[in-house]
């Protein structure tokens, strides 16, 4: 039987703060257990939380990026449930009036599996702000518990149940995604948790109306795990509806080494969470001069930025989309051209030597050791042929390693072409008077014998001859004496 | 005040989402003096209250926030000493988190 | 009754604003003070339990840098080397913080509350911890998790609550001056019953960061003090706008102290409401103590100004709704994790259970099934909502009434102190707030100064309401009565 796939996504993301949402502490990954917290963030008695306005702004910055409608008058509410990760047993978060309502995020393109995919909008419920818990360490008799995640600002972006096939839910969060790093919201490094994925997931019979069970799919760590999860799911779902069984709302956990879903618990238990208006709280009133504020610091879409460097700059389509990904990638690439190099060449150039470099010493572009307006001068070396490509890729790699300038490697290493023609000449005369054989095969027609002439050249010149005039200068010579 | 039930009310259950382990006999006792609370704050429904905004606080200013800029943390010392039982003075130890509670909610 | 009698002798200097003149003209030393005060604990504390704890040693060691910085000339202003006694619910760097619970056994706060730190920075001392009602419910301190509080004046009787212990230590001398906390009239009620003053600020006047919350949006700190200057002197150290408190009012620190130097009591226009002489149960001596204090009032030349408060008899409704709703969350965080006690178990739903069944009391737990109930899913409209907004009226009763008087007269409690296990029924002893919560519903300032005797030679408090911000007119009139009454 065919199936229509119906599947919704719950993201959180944190908020990349230099502090957490109600205290100083500061909001870092990978410290010792339990150094950043404060009394505020242990929920010690006595405390009292006072938000972080950066959080604020950058989750109004997530909805603006996300088509979302900004709520003019939100607040905070506490939720109850009782965890050890959570210090006071609530979470300040947002159940009445979230920052952030109704949004979208546009998908299309070639998806995960290499199928086509069919431009289509996914709409967003809500984006919500609230405080992260700290982390649960299972251990064989006991559980322990860091603190330092624990008040973390976490924004909570919950879709719409528009997605129909894994694909689609991997290209959504992708987008959501690139938009968070594009806006500087998030790093979203989903290996330190910075973006954690839940997904609902149900059946129904194709064309159908009624919803099948709902099934879900929590603490998903990676995007792959996501669409294998979701490709299992489908596949075992489907296998008990066509075997006649049904299915029942559950919550299920991902083995990513098993590669399978099991189950955690039938139902969703009925929670009750208590939400009511968190008293130590003030209201958010977002002012049309703040809204103002924060809409100028909305980044041109990926999308947009891609198409603009398509026909601004004149590159193809597949290089805007490799130099468009990541939005640093794109900034480096617009200071290089902006510096005054031709733009299919800083292209050819960041495509191949740079990202090579970057990935080979796992360095971000925003850390490259090599400076746009660098990487410009050293292509401006090649056009006014002060040195050739060849020698500029060694030159090239010389700067990576020590963010020198370009004219400096090739003054100190004596790297300059060689383009004063009497010594050229020279080298080919030599070329020829000890290649007779290559000589003779080009004067009867062979080009390609002028190509190992030319290599000649180059070798006798320790590589720095000017291949343009080394050519030349072996036709004359061949020629005249011919 | 005639006490009067609230058979909607049910101390055990109420219990135990606030994790309150009860006797029962504290069980009885408090569904008899609760029931009778209950049945006295009843008398607010006969207060119109159409059109009405709740209180919240009694001082409202909006937008009270602080700079993103960083504040002193506690030694972790101090975190530890405070924590009944710690896992070599580095995590803090709970029992096992099992059963139906195992995967958290947020 | 003559034992106890004895029990309300105040050592002299009594006052903060006595032993600032003395450590002044040099007639006395911190360190003299405190040990005056220390004896007298020592004396007749064992009879009160005022005290939870009072670490001698400690405070003498305080008590002699602020001697030595005054010998140094560089005193922290008038009060340096003062000490002021602090309920158990507001936080010490270094000291316990239990809010008379045996579930915080064990915890020590890291960090000072605000009030505690400008009390510091004024050179102050903090003078142990008191004796409360634990986590500041009740009325009568008999809900401590360290054996109930006696008022000094009878100990057969209660000393009120839940500040008792910052009541009863200040009455039998054993502390100059107390800052307690006032959720539904917590200091006033037992200044009342203990004869003293008791004040109750405008909400957001005093940071309420390192006071343990009972319920958020009507939790207040605030003196309670031998005289109506001592409270002025204590509301100038300890207020003020505090950036780690969101609900914290920027206003200008006030000169309060200042303000009972000169005035002219004549041109306050003092309200009687009717509805607070239509509670059942009013007893009739503390009906005379309001009635004389009218009458006084009016022959000094005020206005007195007739005034209906229709809410009235909602208050004790919405405050029982509001405050354990709140409660039932604000007490969630303890659970034996983090801090104070555990009642180990292998498994840590069951230690959710049992931690909280030995580490809270009775009266704890039943506030925090009310609270659990009232927003529990399905109720919370019917409840907690409707609580909400009905606040919203109670908060316009006085608003409307602030726009034709200055003062509000009224009592503090229907009865004085009564006896130790004399009032057992839960319902029977909140409605005994009905004088004090509204003011922490609407947000407003109060102070409960004596007033008068009941037959029974228990004291009688007058409490006096002021408008959000109008401490001054509150402690002017308190001072101005003070005096007819002595």
């Amino acid at each position: 039987m065919n199936y229509d796939v119906v599947i919704g996504l719950e993201v959180h993301v944190q908020v990349a703060t230099a502090t957490k949402l109600f205290c100083g502490c500061p909001n870092r990954y990978g410290e010792e257990p339990n150094t950043l917290v404060c009394p505020v963030c242990m929920g010690y008695p006595g405390v009292l939380p006072v938000p972080n306005e950066a959080a604020i702004r950058r989750t109004i910055l997530a909805g603006l990026v996300c088509n979302c409608e900004i709520t003019r008058l939100s607040k905070f509410d506490r939720k109850s449930y009782f965890y050890p990760d959570m210090p006071k047993n609530f979470q300040i978060s947002q159940y009445e009036l979230p920052l952030c309502l109704k949004g979208s995020v546009d998908i299309g393109g070639k998806g995960f599996s290499g199928d086509e995919l069919p431009s289509k909008a996914i709409s967003m419920t809500r984006i919500h702000l609230e405080e992260d818990v700290g982390k649960l360490t299972h251990l064989q008799f006991f559980s322990g518990v860091d603190y330092n995640r624990a008040g973390v600002p976490l924004m909570e972006i919950v879709s719409e149940p528009d997605m129909a096939s894994a694909d689609e839910a991997y290209a959504y969060l992708t987008a959501l995604k690139q938009a968070m790093e594009y806006a500087r919201i998030s790093n979203c490094d989903m290996e330190k948790g910075q973006m954690r994925c839940d997904v609902n997931i149900s059946l129904k019979p194709a064309g159908s109306d009624e919803f099948g069970a709902k099934i879900e799919i929590k603490n998903l760590n990676s995007l792959k795990a996501v669409h294998r999860s979701l490709e299992y799911e489908i596949e075992r779902q489907a296998g008990i509806l066509d075997s006649g069984g049904t299915l029942e709302q559950s919550t299920r956990g991902w083995n990513d080494d098993a590669g399978e879903t099991y189950l955690l618990r039938r139902k969703e238990s009925a929670h009750d969470y208590r939400y009511f208006p968190e008293p130590d709280l003030m209201p958010i009133q977002v002012s049309d001069e703040m809204l103002a504020e924060i809409r100028s610091a909305v980044p041109e879409t990926p999308a947009a930025r891609r198409q603009r460097c398509e026909e601004e700059y004149g590159i193809p389509a597949y290089d805007a989309n490799v130099l468009t990904l990541e939005k640093d990638c794109a900034d480096y690439f617009e200071r290089c051209v902006a510096a005054g190099g031709p733009a299919k060449t800083i292209s050819n150039w960041i495509m191949v030597e740079l990202l090579r470099e970057l990935s080979q010493s796992d360095t971000a572009i925003a850390d490259c050791p090599v400076s746009p307006e660098n990487l410009a001068a050293l292509i401006g070396l090649i056009d006014k042929n002060v040195i050739n490509g060849k020698i500029a890729k060694t030159v090239f790699v010389e700067m990576f390693k020590t963010g020198a300038d370009p004219a400096a490697i090739v003054k100190e290493k004596g790297l300059e072409q060689v383009t004063d023609s009497s010594e050229i000449t020279r080298f080919v005369q030599e070329a020829v008077a000890a290649n007779p054989g290559p000589v003779q095969e080009f004067r009867s027609g062979k080009e390609q014998a002028l190509n190992f002439l030319v290599g000649q050249v180059m070798k006798l010149s320790r590589g720095k001859a000017n291949p343009q005039m080394a050519a030349q200068g072996l036709k004359d010579e061949i020629e005249r004496f011919g | 005040m005639e006490p009067t039930t609230n058979t909607d009310f049910d101390v055990a259950y109420i219990a135990d989402l606030a994790r309150l382990q009860l006797t029962d006999a504290e069980i009885a006792e408090f569904q008899q003096e609760l029931d009778s609370v209950l049945g006295y704050v009843k008398l607010l429904s006969e207060v119109d209250v159409e059109g009405v905004e709740p209180t919240a606080h009694v001082v409202t200013r909006n937008n009270v926030f602080r700079n993103d800029s960083t504040r002193e943390t506690l030694d972790k010392s101090a975190v530890i000493d405070n924590a009944p039982e710690s896992v070599n003075g580095d995590l803090i130890k709970v029992p096992l988190v099992i059963g139906e509670e195992a995967d958290g909610v947020a | 009754m003559t034992e106890d009698k004895k029990l309300v002798q105040r050592p002299k200097p009594g006052t903060i604003h006595e032993a600032a003149a003395a450590l002044a003209d040099g007639q006395t030393t911190s360190v003299a003070l405190c040990e005056q005060l220390i004896e007298r604990s020592r004396a007749v504390d064992a009879a009160i339990n005022g005290f939870r704890q009072l670490d001698a040693e400690a405070i003498l060691r305080q008590a002699e840098r602020s001697d030595a910085r005054r010998t140094a000339g560089q005193e922290h202003g008038p009060y340096d080397g003062i000490p002021v006694a602090l309920k158990d619910n507001l936080a010490v760097t270094g000291e316990s913080c239990g809010c008379a619970s045996r579930i915080l056994e064990g915890y020590t706060a890291a960090y000072d509350a605000t009030a505690v730190a400008r009390l510091k920075a004024a050179g102050m001392l903090c003078f142990g911890r008191t004796n409360m009602d634990e986590f500041a419910m009740g009325s009568s301190t008999e809900n401590s998790g360290y054996g109930p509080a006696r008022n000094p004046w009878n100990t057969d009787c209660v000393p009120g609550g839940s500040s008792g212990g910052s009541a009863a230590v200040v009455a039998s001398g054993q502390a100059l001056a107390a800052l307690g906390t006032d959720t539904g009239g917590s200091i006033r009620q037992p200044a009342s019953f203990c004869g003293i003053v008791g004040m109750k600020p405008t909400y957001g006047l005093i940071s309420r960061y390192g006071l343990v919350a009972y319920a958020s949006s009507l939790d207040q700190i605030g003196p309670l003090t031998a005289d109506v200057r001592d409270a002025a002197v204590l509301l100038d150290v300890v207020s003020g706008y505090d950036d780690r408190d969101s609900t914290s009012i920027p206003t200008q620190n006030g000169n309060f102290n200042q303000a009972l130097d000169n005035y002219d009591i004549g041109s306050l226009r003092i309200g009687v409401p009717a509805e607070y002489f239509n509670v059942e149960g009013l007893a009739p001596h503390v009906r005379t103590a309001v009635e004389t204090a009218i009458s006084a009032y009016r022959d000094a030349g005020c206005e007195i100004v007739d005034l209906t408060l229709p809410t009235m008899k909602y208050v004790v409704a919405v405050y029982y709704i509001i405050a354990t709703a709140e409660a039932s969350s604000n007490l969630a965080r303890y659970d034996g994790i983090r801090y104070g006690a555990r009642a180990s178990t292998d498994d840590v739903l069951e230690t959710y259970y049992k931690t909280r069944e030995a580490g809270f009391n009775k009266e704890t737990k039943r506030r925090i099934i009310l609270g659990t109930y009232v927003l529990s899913s399905g109720y919370y409209d019917a409840y907690y909502l409707r609580a909400q907004k009905v606040r919203t009226l109670v908060r316009k009763d006085y608003t409307d009434a602030f726009q034709k008087c200055d003062v509000i007269i009224s009592p503090v409690s229907p009865i004085p102190a009564f006896r130790c296990g004399e009032i057992s029924d839960p319902l029977q002893m909140y409605l005994m707030d009905i004088y004090t919560v509204p003011v922490n519903l609407a947000g407003n300032c109060s102070i409960s100064v004596p007033f008068g005797t009941h037959a029974n030679g228990l004291p009688i408090g007058v409490q006096l309401i002021g408008d959000a911000l109008q401490e001054t007119k509150i402690l002017r009139a308190a001072h101005w009565l003070e005096g007819v009454g002595n």
